[in-house]
Order: C-alpha cells, then sequence, then structure tokens
C-alpha cells in the first residue's frame, strides 16, 4: 500500500480557502514543537508571536508600519504574476525608487523649498521605478532575455548604485565619514498620522493602492485581461489581447509601486538614504503575494500576517528570550508549508495498492 | 539557566501576562546587538560584559538583548520595544545606532540609554568608547618588526574617524621602525561578513601582505592568514584558537567595568549622562598576550603599552605629517587633541591610499 498524489479533475476551490489556514495550522503545530525542544513554554511563546503584539496601539502601529512597504510592493508583484510576468527584482526598484525620491530631499537639503518638495519626491521615486523595471520588460519583450534573470540581476546594480552615492556625492558632511546622508529636512518627511508614533501616511498610501488593485482586477476590462493571459494565453490570444504590451504595463505598475514603497520607507521611518535600508523587502514581498494568493484583499492579511512575525519575533526575543533565527526559521517553515499546502488545490492524497498502478503527476 | 527561564516562563502564565510581576523590583537593563552574539567578536564581547553585569548584579538586575539588529529602520524599532519592556537603562552597541537610540531617548526622558562610539548625547543618553587607536599603536610597532616583505595587511569595515584614527596610529608606529613600510587597504563596508573578510584578507595576501589587521569582527581574517601561513592580529577578542601560530595580539574589548560602574549608578540613582572616552590606564580595553614573536619584539610592545599606559607616550605625537604633505595642526599642546582623533578624516604621510570620499 502507498499514498500518492493524484492529480484532480478540477481545481479545488474548496481547498484554495482552507489551504492557507492549514498551512498556518500545521506552522503552529510545528512551532510548539520546535518551542518545546528549545525548553520554552508554547504557549506563552505563540502569545508573544501572535497575540500579545495585537493588544496594544504601539505593536499596531509597528506592525502597519512593517507591513506598508511589504503590502505595496506585494500588489505590483501580484499584477505581473497573474499575467505570467516573473518580476523577481522588486528590491530593485525599491531601492531605485528611493535613491531618485533622495535625490529631490538632497538638492534641497537646507534651501526654503516649499510643500511641493515630498509630492515631488513620491512621483519621482515611482516614475525611477517604473522605468527600472521596463529594462527587464522590454529586455523580454524585444530579446526574449528571461525576466526572472536580469530583474533580479538588476537589484544588486541598485544597491550598488545607492553605495556609491551615500559613500560619495550624498555624504552628510557633518556625518564623520557614515555612509548616509543628512537627516531630511520636514518638507521631505513623510508626515506622521499620530502625534508621538511612527504610523505615517505611507499606510494610508498602501489601502488605497490595496483599493485600487482590487478595483482594477475585479471591474475592469484590464484587470480582466491581466488574468486571462496569465491563466490562458491561448484563450488571450484568440481574444485578441496582446500578451507583450501586458508584460510591459504590469512590470512598469510593480516597478512604479515599489519605488514608492521606497521613497515612503526612505523618507518616512529612516528619514535619510543609507545602505541597508530594506531588510528584503522586495523579497518578503514576493512571499507575501503567494501567501495572499495573488488577491489585493489576501496580500493586505497576508502583508499584516508577516509583519506580525516580526514583530513577533522580537517580542519574544525580548519577553522569552528566544533566538531571533527561530523568527527566520518560523517564517520559512510557514512558507513551505503554504505551498505544500497549496499543491492539495490541484492533487489530492490517495492510497494505492501495489501492482499494476504507474505513479503519475506527482511532479 | 535553562530550567529557571522555564520556571520563570511558567510563573508568568500563571501570572497571566507577559512581562508583568516576577521581577517588578529588579532593575531592567537591555542591551542591542549588531551581530549575533556567537559572532566571536564585538557583539560577543559585549555579551561577555552582560553575563559579567549579572554575575556581579544578578540579585538586583535583570538584563534582556535583543541580537542581529541591523543598523537601519528596524533599529528604533528594537530600542523602543525594549523601552516598553520596562527597560530603564539600555545599551546601543554600535556607531550606527545613533540616531534611531537619540530619537527614542528624545520620547522617553525617563529612561536612560547608553551609546557605543557615537558623538550624540542627551541629557538621558551617554556615551562610551574606548582608546583603540592605544592599542593599533602597539600593534604597528609589533607589524613592522615582524613583516619581512614590508607590507601589512588592512581590512577596514567603514572609514569613520575610530577606523581611521586606527590606520594612522598602526603606520606612525611602523615607521618609526621602517620608515618605507607600506600598509595596503581594503573597505569591505561592513561590521561583519566573515565571507568578505576572509575575501579581503586574501586578496591582501595575495598583494604581498604578510601580516594581517582588520577593525572588522569576526575571525575569518585570522583563519585565512593561519592557512596561508602568514601572521595576523584579532580584534575584539581573543582570537588564538583559530590562529594558534597566526595571532600577535589582539585589541580585547574589556566592556565589563564600565557597564557594572554605569548600572551602579543607575541602582543608586546618580546616573548621569556623560561621554566616556577610556584607554589602556582605564581598563576600557586591554592586549590580548602577545605571541608568536620573538623575545625582543615582546618585550618592545610590553614597553609601549606600558609607556602608553603611564601617559608617557601618545600614538599621535606631534609632528604629525599629513599624506598631502603638509603638517597636521598640532592643538593638544605636544600631541594631538581629543576632537582632532574623535573626528579624523585624513591619512598621515606614507599611506599609499586614497580615504574614500575624500
Amino acid at each position: 500500500m502507498q499514498l500518492v498524489l493524484e492529480k484532480r479533475a478540477e481545481r479545488s476551490n474548496t481547498i484554495a480557502l482552507v489551504s492557507p489556514l492549514i498551512a498556518i495550522g500545521l506552522t503552529i503545530v510545528t512551532m510548539t514543537i520546535l518551542f518545546a525542544i528549545l525548553g520554552k513554554n508554547p504557549l506563552l511563546a505563540l502569545h508573544a508571536y501572535f497575540i500579545a503584539p495585537l493588544t496594544d496601539g504601539y505593536s499596531l502601529q509597528e506592525i502597519a508600519v512593517k507591513a506598508t512597504p511589504l503590502v505595496m510592493i506585494a500588489i505590483g508583484l501580484s499584477l505581473c504574476y497573474l499575467a505570467n510576468a516573473w518580476n523577481i527584482g522588486a528590491e530593485g526598484q525599491f531601492l531605485i525608487g528611493a535613491v531618485a525620491g533622495s535625490w529631490i530631499a538632497v538638492k534641497t537639503q537646507g534651501t526654503d523649498a516649499g510643500a511641493w518638495v515630498l509630492p515631488a519626491m513620491l512621483v519621482l521615486a515611482a516614475a525611477a521605478g517604473a522605468l527600472y523595471a521596463l529594462i527587464p520588460a522590454i529586455c523580454k519583450v524585444k530579446f526574449g532575455a528571461s525576466e526572472i534573470l536580469t530583474s533580479l540581476m538588476l537589484v544588486y546594480v541598485a544597491d550598488l548604485f545607492l553605495d556609491y552615492l551615500v559613500r560619495g556625492p550624498w555624504r552628510d558632511p557633518h556625518g564623520f565619514n557614515f555612509p548616509t546622508t543628512a537627516e531630511f529636512d520636514p518638507v521631505a518627511t513623510v508626515p506622521l498620522l499620530i502625534e508621538g508614533g511612527r504610523l505615517h501616511l505611507g499606510s494610508i498610501i498602501a489601502l488605497l493602492v490595496v483599493a485600487a488593485a482590487a478595483i482594477l482586477l475585479g471591474r475592469t476590462i484590464k484587470g480582466f485581461e491581466i488574468r486571462v493571459v496569465g491563466a490562458a494565453p491561448r484563450a488571450a490570444r484568440f481574444g485578441g489581447f496582446n500578451a507583450n504590451q501586458l508584460i510591459i504595463l504590469t512590470f512598469a505598475v510593480s516597478g512604479a509601486l515599489a519605488g514608492l514603497a521606497g521613497i515612503i520607507e526612505v523618507a518616512g521611518p529612516v528619514g535619510h538614504l543609507q545602505p541597508g535600508i530594506s531588510p528584503g523587502y522586495g523579497f518578503t514581498a514576493i512571499i507575501v503575494a503567494f501567501l495572499g494568493r495573488l488577491n489585493p484583499l489576501g496580500i493586505l492579511i497576508a502583508g499584516l500576517f508577516l509583519a506580525l512575525t516580526f514583530i513577533g519575533g522580537e517580542q519574544a526575543q525580548i519577553a522569552m528570550k528566544i533566538p531571533l533565527d527561530v523568527t527566520k526559521v518560523f517564517q520559512g517553515i510557514l512558507l513551505f508549508y503554504v505551498l505544500a499546502c497549496d499543491s492539495l488545490i490541484l492533487y489530492r492524497f490517495k492510497l494505492v495498492f501495489p501492482s499494476r498502478q504507474v505513479t503519475r503527476g506527482a511532479g | 539557566m535553562r530550567k529557571s527561564l522555564l520556571a520563570l516562563a511558567v510563573g508568568l502564565l500563571l501570572a497571566g501576562s507577559v512581562g508583568a510581576a516576577s521581577a517588578a523590583d529588579k532593575l531592567k537593563v537591555g542591551f542591542i546587538y549588531l551581530g549575533p552574539i556567537g559572532d566571536l567578536g564585538w557583539t560577543y564581547q559585549h555579551d561577555l560584559a552582560r553575563q559579567a553585569l549579572v554575575k556581579e548584579l544578578g540579585d538586583k538586575i535583570e538584563t534582556t538583548y535583543l541580537e542581529n539588529v541591523p543598523e537601519g529602520p528596524d533599529a528604533e524599532r528594537s530600542i523602543e520595544q525594549l523601552v516598553r519592556a520596562g527597560n530603564k537603562l539600555i545599551f546601543t552597541t554600535s556607531f550606527g545606532y545613533m540616531d534611531p537610540t537619540l530619537k527614542v531617548a528624545k520620547k522617553y526622558p525617563n529612561v536612560h540609554f547608553e551609546h557605543a562610539t557615537g558623538y550624540k548625547r542627551n541629557p538621558n543618553m551617554s556615551t562610551y568608547s574606548a582608546k583603540w587607536y592605544q592599542g593599533r599603536y602597539i600593534q604597528g610597532l609589533i607589524a613592522a618588526k615582524m613583516s619581512k616583505s614590508g607590507v601589512l595587511g588592512y581590512i577596514g569595515s567603514f572609514p569613520i574617524p575610530e577606523v581611521v584614527s586606527g590606520i594612522n596610529a598602526t603606520m606612525l608606529a611602523a615607521q618609526t621602525i621602517n620608515p618605507n613600510i607600506k600598509v595596503k587597504i581594503i573597505w569591505a563596508n561592513t561590521w561583519f561578513d566573515p565571507g568578505k573578510e576572509a575575501d579581503a584578507a586574501k586578496a591582501l595576501i595575495d598583494q604581498g601582505a604578510d601580516v594581517i589587521m582588520q577593525h572588522t569582527d569576526s575571525p575569518a581574517a585570522m583563519q585565512i592568514a593561519s592557512e596561508r601561513g602568514k601572521l595576523a592580529f584579532g580584534q575584539d577578542s581573543e582570537m588564538i584558537k583559530f590562529g594558534p601560530k597566526t595571532q600577535l595580539t589582539s585589541i580585547l574589548d574589556t566592556w565589563a567595568p564600565y557597564y557594572i560602574e554605569r548600572v551602579k549608578a543607575e541602582l543608586a540613582g546618580t546616573w548621569k549622562s556623560e561621554d566616556t572616552w577610556g584607554g589602556l590606564d582605564s581598563h576600557m580595553f586591554a592586549m590580548a598576550p602577545y605571541t608568536n614573536m620573538p623575545d625582543d619584539v615582546k618585550k618592545m610592545a610590553e614597553d609601549a603599552q606600558a609607556a602608553i599606559t603611564a601617559g608617557k607616550l601618545h600614538p599621535f605625537k606631534c609632528p604629525i605629517v599629513g599624506q598631502d604633505g603638509k603638517p597636521v595642526e598640532c592643538k593638544g599642546g605636544d600631541h594631538l587633541d581629543d576632537g582632532q582623533i574623535l573626528g579624523m578624516n585624513f591619512y598621515v604621510k606614507g599611506i599609499d591610499d586614497k580615504l574614500p570620499g575624500k
């Protein structure tokens, strides 16, 4: 007797709905075992991870701050992925957006430039992110170059470019040679929503982005095109949809959103440009996009959930001295289970009795 | 330790809320670490000091640390998390935490902060650092004596004054032994990245360096030097086990006395915002045993250490000539003053390299 995966006749919508829940359940079981092995009380640890951060306003703010760039980038990525365009380089578009927006902030520093500075920074950052994302998109459409590789490689170019700027021309003259620009002027800073807190305008922008994406995908022809091109490329061709045009469009939009997230992070929580402004937001957002099943509302929830694990991980470190690495293991396990459970949407377990049966489709 | 933690955890569970009661009358002291506590360098030494602190005052205090906190947007949140968890005295142990620490300090005037190696202070935020350039001077003397090729390899982290003054002190010392000594410098642009540090060490050795010195935090360079049969200096911690036949000495960060003193002040209610910059005389750092060198070199190193400790020898004794050939203004009488060293942004003559950003 043998347990095999068998392809379902059609995708199971029930499983599609419950699979994230199964994944989270399995993650919690695994983590409970892990906590027990580490000699920590699993109940307390899970409380620190999932409940404690939700119980006070301060942590809720921090979750929103952390989720803001993740959600914004993931929304853009989801459009790409729905259209079968694989933008892996959101991290680079994030950095280029941060750099482009910072350019205005650095150049107007100490001048009496007015309220136009921040809006200009946001617009320029979005434009720069879009242009940067167009490089792999055009290479893909014109020359058939793999957008996965080119967009990924451009991450390192952006990273080093930022590095060069803050070590060279943009370095804070009073910063003792440390690689950072001077603190941005107040007109170049994203306003806070709560006095003395950290929640900033960027979180509102992220919510607007989620709403816009939901409308685009649910209510417009363009959104329909994106989904058809991704799900049924042949049907899309018969329908007269231009797949290449959509690659260009979705890349540009996702680049713009990543760039916008970049400048909001720099002009918001950070306050100046420096290396290491992103602890891998562009990559974590890929997880967020898939965890949210490429659905705007799902992405919002997934982004908040992932942010919760970051903040909870920190609180677990403080309250229970659980090492930071456990948080990373935790996130890895979660993604693993999500992907594993997703295979149940298209496949199902089946008990087979050996002899003539040939296993198929278990790849 | 583990059992008592579990007991504490269970107690907390019974109490019904995390971080309440049980230790209410103990002073909570928090630490923010840049690397993992297992980096065997910078963070490791801070954590050793924390453990010493617990050993000394464990019945009166409770310590908490957050490790691997990047010097970026997350630092401010991490520091604030410690504040919100009830810590009243918080040590932020890397230069890059300066602005985040200051931001949080201004927000919580009743919490005291101690920031390592920075220059911004507040009524509730002290700074502390050590005059490591004194140790670098001793290393420079040893290096010049021990190098056969006359080329030293130096792995820099960031071109900030602390690191630049270390390079200058090394070279000023080395030039008193061998006026033609050369130094090759590689900027790793990181405090802790064993892979990069190892690559830098390899590149330096390939360029002819036979004594490797570093201002980064892992023992990777020591291991490479050991593999290649070269000599090296440790950094932050005792690294002799990574190069039993390689390590000449190491600058050991010894934060424990300072931490104990500051926590005692906090307990006594006499804590004040201060700027502490201690040298060999105040035991802010120490030199590891002088090993893998002939007795006369060892004696020279010990004599120099004694002279610096006694205040008879100043590494930045005037006259000092800058890289551009012009003498450097001597603001401290017969040596550079502290301000010039703390803000050092030039190379001395004889360094065949361009200071990044100059």
